[in-house]
């Protein structure tokens, strides 16, 4: 009796392996395929001189050659500054958008969500035509609009100049970054416990005493997603920076995603780019954790 | 949701006016590329902005059209299409199987999708390059496709949906004899289906603007999506402004018109998506 009943648990298990297995077998296969071997791909590339023409296996060559190329440190200063400011400029910027958006009614909350969405809906390329326009030296709209109400007095090349380039790319990607951190927000505060707010303004707590002791605290996982997104983008800056400036004037603009492209799809250094992006990776996740660190603290 | 009385503070007068100043900056890049790819030439290129179209014309849009720009728009609507189906089917399957199926290594699986979905996406596009060329796919529109719905995103959202299938009505189909693909499309299906529908609209959007993978994976005319075409017409034809304003305006209206839409659903599928507790 005990015997065939633990036959049909393990006929019962052996089934339950299989189904779930048939279930996962076609996202297995687009995952394994084209993310965890390319992913392995870049990790073993990165230890060869992979180019056109070769393909042997050359050690830490590329990383040695990463850390004393001055483009590469260059690109790297550049990415941090991005990050740097633009993660808590999005971060409490949206959870301002936010705080004020929520309480309102669905009509009027729907639509600041969908314009704050907007610029990424419309697309990179797309909006980029727009901002070229407006920096254009000659008959942008920043400098007419600047130059009638008295702040500069000639043009200024916005995209062409290392002082200013780089600020124009964080300007853009900020408003393409905010749409997500804003609807995220506003559902996260309108699931706040509304017992403990009430609990909160009984015991004479003011706005600003609820807001940092009672609803903070409750959308801290909130926050941590929205930092660890935000960082991720951020540090992968991009299209804009191919579309509007190409990672100049002399290397003002050059991120570290932009020279792996540069290295690997125009100069065919495959070994070398694939390095650079294993780095990036490690950066990336060394922020990840601060933040998670940060968070955990925080919260206890 | 209670409707409680707003109190009407100064702060919150100021905070409104300067979120309706906002708007205006926000909604400005879409305004001027559909006002601006109605502009003649003069228009466009005055040194004074002109803020409408004084003499609307169709020139921009016919130059356009001489191009295979309409071309473009129809392989953007295949890649968006083809990767929505394909993720929506797997995601579907594996969400399912990883929120209600206790089969080895599901634990393992589920950790290794979601320490992926951290990781750089762009980092592994260089080596996917490579990977479409041996297998023979590179620019051809699949190279865009396949890792589209190879990323962990959509399986991640999907568990998050079928967490609320009850066990009990699974036990009791399972008792009925049904077998485990008619009670995925007959039980299973049905109670997912705001899922399906927020990563539906979610991959249409991403995949319709991942322009740095379209760029890498399609470098002939034939293969340009609409944001590849319009950047190259951006290089070479840098100073024909109303030409480039109205492809600008062909790449955004309609997949701003599909998130008008369904905004609804995207707006659930982010929500969801966010990683709770």
């Amino acid at each position: 009796m005990q015997y065939t009943l633990t036959r049909q648990a393990k006929e019962r298990r052996r089934r339950e392996n299989l189904v779930g297995y048939a279930f996962m077998l076609p996202s297995l296969l687009f995952f394994l395929g084209f993310v965890i071997f390319p992913m392995g791909m870049a990790l073993v590339t990165s230890f060869t001189n992979y180019s056109m023409t070769e393909f042997d296996f050359v050690g830490l060559t590329n990383y040695i050659r990463a850390f004393n190329d001055p483009v590469f440190q260059k690109s790297t200063l550049n990415t941090l500054i991005i990050v740097l400011v633009s993660v808590p400029a999005v971060t409490a910027f949206s959870l301002w958008v936010a705080s004020v958006v929520y309480k309102m009614n669905n009509v009027s909350s729907s639509f600041f969500r969908i314009v704050f969405y907007l610029p990424i809906v419309t697309g990179t390329v797309a909006v980029t035509v727009v901002w070229k326009w407006m920096f254009n030296n000659y008959y942008g709209l920043l400098n007419y609009v600047l130059k009638n109400v008295g702040i500069i007095a000639n043009n200024v090349n916005w995209l062409g100049n290392p002082a200013t380039a780089l600020w124009c790319i964080i300007t853009i990607l900020f408003t393409t970054s905010i749409g997500q951190p804003i609807v995220l927000y506003i559902s996260a505060l309108a699931n706040v416990d509304p017992s403990l707010v009430e609990a909160g303004e009984v015991d004479g707590a003011n706005h600003l005493q609820v807001f940092w002791k009672i609803k903070w605290p409750q959308i801290m996982p909130t926050t941590l997603y929205i930092l660890v997104i935000t960082t991720i983008n951020s540090f992968q800056c991009f299209a804009l920076i191919q579309l509007l400036t190409s990672g100049g004037p002399n290397n003002a603009t050059n991120t570290i995603m932009y020279n792996i492209y540069y290295h690997a799809y125009k100069l065919n250094e495959y070994g070398y780019g694939n390095a650079m992006g294993i780095l990036l990776a490690l950066l990336i996740a060394v922020f990840s954790f601060i933040q998670f660190r940060i968070a955990r603290t925080e919260n206890e | 949701m209670q409707t409680s009385v707003q109190k009407v503070t100064p702060y919150r007068v100021f905070a409104v006016m300067m979120l309706l100043a906002l708007v205006v900056f926000f909604t400005f890049p879409l305004y001027w590329i559909i006002t601006g790819s109605f502009k003649d030439v003069q228009a466009v290129n005055s040194a004074v902005p002109v803020w409408f179209p004084t003499n609307p014309t169709m020139d921009n849009y016919q130059r356009l059209f001489e191009r295979p720009a309409i071309s473009w728009l129809l392989n953007t609507i295949f890649i968006c299409g083809m990767a929505m189906l394909l993720t929506c089917i797997t995601a579907t399957m594996a969400g399912y199987a990883i929120a209600k199926k206790r089969f080895a290594g599901r634990a393992l699986i589920f950790s290794i999708f979601i320490m992926a979905m951290a990781l750089p996406k762009q980092v592994i596009l260089i080596p996917l390059v490579k990977e479409m060329s041996f297998l023979n796919l590179h620019n051809t529109l699949w190279a865009v496709i396949f890792p589209t719905v190879g990323w962990p995103f959509g399986v991640f959202l999907m568990k998050q949906f079928s967490e609320n299938i009850p066990g009990s009505i699974l036990e009791a189909t399972r008792i009925d004899g049904a077998g485990e693909v008619q009670t995925f499309i007959q039980i299973v299906l049905p109670m997912v289906a705001p899922g399906i529908g927020a990563l539906a609209i979610f991959t249409f959007i991403s995949a319709w603007n991942d322009y740095f993978m379209q760029l890498l994976m399609l470098n002939t005319r034939r293969t340009f999506t609409i944001s590849v075409g319009i950047a190259k017409l951006q290089d070479e034809m840098s100073n024909d402004f109303g030409l480039i304003m109205a492809g600008a305006a062909l790449a955004a209206i309609p997949i701003v018109v599909v998130f008008l839409m369904f905004q609804r659903f995207f707006t659930r599928g982010i929500t969801m998506g966010a990683v709770k507790g």
